[in-house]
């Protein structure tokens, strides 16, 4: 295979509103290569790829664009896509009520004089279907279908244009590890094909694992291109130039203090809330004590989000059995008034949807869980809620102008702090945390570690639930591994390695 | 051991970007205000200065008392994220109902506006409850509503009308406080102190505002801007007074008036309950998460709802002087213009007690110039249909610029 420059961007700026995002990034994409971009949020990274697919219309930038050795000048991204350039969002764009078929061929439908001809476009989805490995009639529903699912739906929906370079941003951010490792080996095999592809990820293990070559942009500026194939090519290297400096521990440093048990669940149980006959969480029982970090493991599907839903004043599930009992006493909660009120916080997993009121700004998010705190007979003081807010943005380090900032405008790690305060503010015994580094960058995660940490300290119980085990090893002191909705081991902190927790987390299936 | 916090040096923001959010709020609560002021002095100019003749301003609080009532009841339903259909055949059965409880049971007017306003709420409550515990969306349920008050009404009223209704009960939307203080200059004293009072109490209140905020160490407001905002306000406070004196006096109405916006304007900013409506609108499932009863929030907020719908009932049955079965047709259509034309976001999350009069009273204005223009009701519709669309159409080309792409 011919190893030309597919694409070259020379000297990419800019600005919104005299605020460069970009500030002369240049970059040289080699056909047939996989591609790696790293960087943190806010880096520019997505801004680059806007700038490429046209979402940025020409005229809108400085610098130039070459694709297949012509300057190419892209006003909408049907521009860009008619020259063979698909770009994969992170938020998928699939419209659930329609069949993955019609998701394919949506905007470019196999049709004559408005008709469309269903049988061509079945078979022409089946086909693209077995290209990504994907198991399912093109008939089915897009909402019948899972993350992963729907990921290689937009690849085929790719590949139906005749796709030459494809950009994925975040590919994997929403996938288990068995989808992930799916779609990594997807890439591999489109890379045979010719095709080429661009991805954008926070996960160095995968970028180490596929990409030829790393291309590190931070602060707007290209940093460093890297040769995977050479000397440089170690996720040390990678972090330095994602950072600037050397990041010597990925998790901040912590002496344990553990004290009496704060928190035993006993023999829990939880029926699927549609499909009543099956159990989503089977006869879990656990413990976690004062001052203790307690992970939970396991893949996606497995329980976890919907064990730590349920507990939380049964926000999941129907036919919910089983004990709960707080410092020693068996508790009740049945909303999330009464889980809130005895001391039971849940960050959740998906703080966009469920965790943020994104069109308010800090001060009305930080106090939504405790506004009771701040209220007498029913009427806010808002000066207390504003000083609050405040104490908060200092305290965890996010990053706005003031707490009036809205928080949909805040990056991923800064909204994630968001939440976090609020929660803290509730005053809670149990912090229950479902992914809280999800979709965040190194050093933004970092910060989240030490404030997690700073709550273990204070004598708190803390419960994290995540999908990256060496994030679980690195700051739980003990690990509980669910599979299937049954708690399949417990390991220690001392015992705990990705291949023990791998193996109870996988126990019980075929 | 070593660490580095590498967040310290995490990549900043544009910091031009993140500004933006706050000035286009200002720019949209002012502009609407503006946009009342610009079309009063445009039809002050077209009806050669008839418009803010003191009959006219007096008329335009009367005619209108009903759809700003209901706009501040609509406004709390539409940040919740939902939209009630039904106020308008709710303000016509309601007020067959007062009709009847005077003319045939032989209330006095208090009790019947004691039933208007408890009929307003069983009828919300019933709302309420499909709405909130069996989650039918309001759509549906205030659809249903329209027709089921329409239809009650007619069954009440069997196709008559009832008239001759007690005067206590007529002043209530067509009466006007009486001249306690006498007049000067054929001017009613009463009405020009309430007018000089109220401009005090505002000026007073936000020093104290400021005061307040000083003592804790908060931001305020640049003090020129305070002063050239509530110095117009007071200005314009004591003018409306000075016309209205010249006419019959203080409409009764808007002394209720007064009362429901200082009321639910504190409600909504000020109060747990409120912050609850604002986080459901914003989002719903971060609401539920965080430990709001998004049920009965829900419920109360049809309640209210209901309750304002009955005193929207009375004020126009009260003008009307008697109840006939085709009151309040398009009541619900004014209502819901005046909130999104005041500001209001359709996904809900957004929106003020004070955005939805102001865009009430943009329709009133609108209403009062056209007709002395004496143009043809066709017309006129039309027009408040395209100064709808163009509201909103503004609100969203704002809101695109603020996002900066």
């Amino acid at each position: 295979m011919e190893h030309s420059i597919i694409l070259r961007m020379n000297n990419i700026v800019k600005d919104f509103n005299g605020v460069k995002a970009l500030d002369g990034v240049s970059l040289e994409v080699t056909r047939g290569q996989v591609h790696g971009i790293c960087g943190e949020n806010g880096a520019g990274k997505s801004t680059l790829m806007k700038v490429l697919s046209g979402v940025y219309p020409v005229g809108s930038f400085d610098g130039s664009i070459e694709f297949e050795d012509h300057e190419v000048a892209y006003k909408t991204i049907n521009d860009s896509e008619h020259d063979g350039i698909v770009i994969i969002h992170q938020e998928l764009a699939l419209s659930p009520y329609l069949s993955i078929a019609e998701n394919i061929f949506l905007g470019n439908e196999n049709a004559t004089r408005g008709v469309i001809d269903w049988n061509k476009t079945n078979r022409e989805a089946a086909l693209l279907l077995a290209r990504v490995g994907l198991d399912e009639n093109p008939a089915t529903k897009i909402l019948e279908l899972g993350v992963g699912k729907q990921q290689l739906v937009e690849i085929a929906k790719a590949l139906s244009k005749r796709v030459k370079l494809l950009i994925l941003d975040e590919p994997t951010a929403a996938l288990n590890d068995e989808d992930s490792t799916h779609l990594l080996g997807l890439i591999d095999h489109l890379r045979t094909q010719g095709i080429t592809c661009i991805i954008i990820s926070h996960k160095l293990k995968e970028i180490k694992r596929i990409a030829d070559t790393v291309t590190v942009i931070r602060d707007g500026r290209t940093i460093e291109t890297i040769d995977m194939n050479g000397p440089d090519a170690t996720e040390a290297h990678i972090i330095r130039a994602m950072v600037g400096r050397d990041l010597n521990n990925l998790f901040p440093p912590r002496d344990p203090a553990i004290g009496a048990e704060v928190l035993r669940v006993e023999n829990w149980t939880v029926h699927h809330p549609v499909d009543v006959a099956r159990k989503v969480v089977d006869g879990a029982s656990f413990t976690v004590n004062a001052g203790e970090i307690v992970g939970f493991a396991g893949l996606m599907g497995a329980g976890r989000t919907e064990l730590a839903m349920s507990l939380f004043g049964h926000s999941y599930g129907t036919n919910i059995s089983g004990t709960v009992f707080k410092d020693g006493t068996e508790i009740q909660m049945r909303t999330v008034g009464e889980a809130i009120e005895h001391g039971f916080a849940y960050a959740t997993e998906d703080r966009k949807r469920y965790g943020l009121n994104l069109i308010g700004d800090i001060t009305v998010n930080v106090s939504a869980a405790a506004l009771a705190k701040l209220a007498k007979y029913g009427v806010i003081d808002r000066h207390r809620e504003y000083k609050v807010a405040d104490s908060y943005r200092q305290k965890m380090n996010i990053k706005a102008p003031s707490v009036g900032s809205i928080t949909g405008k805040l990056s991923g790690g800064n909204q994630q702090k968001v939440v976090l305060s609020k929660w803290i503010f509730s005053g809670p015994d149990v912090l229950i945390l479902d992914e809280p580094t999800r979709g965040i960058d190194v050093g933004a995660k970092y910060e989240i570690y030490g404030i997690i940490n700073e709550l273990a300290a204070q004598g708190k119980a803390v419960i994290v639930i995540s999908s990256e085990l060496p994030e679980l090893i690195g700051i739980c002191d003990r690990i509980y591994a669910i599979s299937e909705g049954k708690l399949t081991g417990e390991v220690a902190k001392a015992d705990a390695s990705q291949e023990t927790l791998m193996h109870y987390m996988t126990a019980g299936k075929d | 051991m070593t660490t580095t916090t590498p967040a310290s040096k995490a990549p900043t923001e544009p910091p031009v970007r993140r500004r933006i959010p706050k000035l286009s709020i200002n720019l949209r609560q002012y502009g609407i205000v503006a946009a009342l002021a610009v079309i009063v002095i445009l039809f002050q100019i077209l009806t050669d200065g008839r418009l803010l003749l003191p009959g006219n301003v007096n008329n335009l609080i009367q005619q209108n008392a009903y759809v700003l009532i209901l706009a501040i009841g609509m406004v709390i339903v539409i940040i919740a994220g939902h939209i009630d259909l039904s106020v308008g055949s709710v303000v016509a059965m309601v007020g067959a109902v007062a009709a009847i409880s005077m003319n045939n049971w032989g209330l006095p007017w208090w009790g019947a506006v004691i039933v208007s306003l408890l009929v307003g709420a069983v009828v919300g409550a019933w709302q309420g409850y499909w709405v909130a515990f069996v989650g039918i969306p309001a759509f549906i349920v205030t659809l249903a509503g329209m027709l089921i008050f329409r239809g009650l009404t007619l069954v009440l009223l069997t196709g008559g009308t009832i008239s001759g209704l007690p005067a206590e009960f007529t002043a209530i939307g067509a009466g006007w406080l009486p001249s306690y203080l006498g007049e000067l200059g054929g001017r009613d004293v009463l009405t020009l102190a309430l007018g000089i009072l109220t401009a005090v109490a505002l000026i007073v209140f936000q020093l104290r505002t400021r005061a307040t905020l000083s003592r804790l160490d908060l931001p305020r407001e640049p003090a020129a801007s305070m002063w050239t905002k509530n110095g117009i306000a007071a200005i314009a406070i004591v003018w409306f007074a000075w016309l209205l004196s010249d006419y019959s006096g203080t409409p009764i109405i808007l002394i209720v008036l007064a009362a429901l916006i200082l009321i639910y304007n504190f409600v909504l900013n000020r109060t747990v309950f409120g912050r609850h409506v604002y986080a459901m609108g914003g989002n719903l499932f971060a609401a539920v998460m965080s430990g709001v009863k998004t049920k009965w929030v829900n419920f109360y907020i049809f309640v209210n709802m209901g309750v304002l719908a009955g005193l929207a009932g009375v004020v126009s049955t009260a003008r009307a002087g008697g109840a006939v079965a085709s009151a309040g047709q398009n009541y619900e259509l004014d209502a819901i213009a005046a909130v999104f034309i005041g500001g209001a976001a359709v996904q809900g999350g957004v929106g003020t007690v004070v955005g939805a009069v102001v865009g009430g009273l943009v329709m009133g204005v609108l209403n009062m110039g056209l007709s002395i223009l004496s143009v043809d009701a066709a017309w006129q519709m039309t027009i408040k249909g395209l100064v709808l669309l163009l509201a909103v159409a503004f609100d969203i080309f704002n809101k695109r610029r603020a996002g900066g792409r």
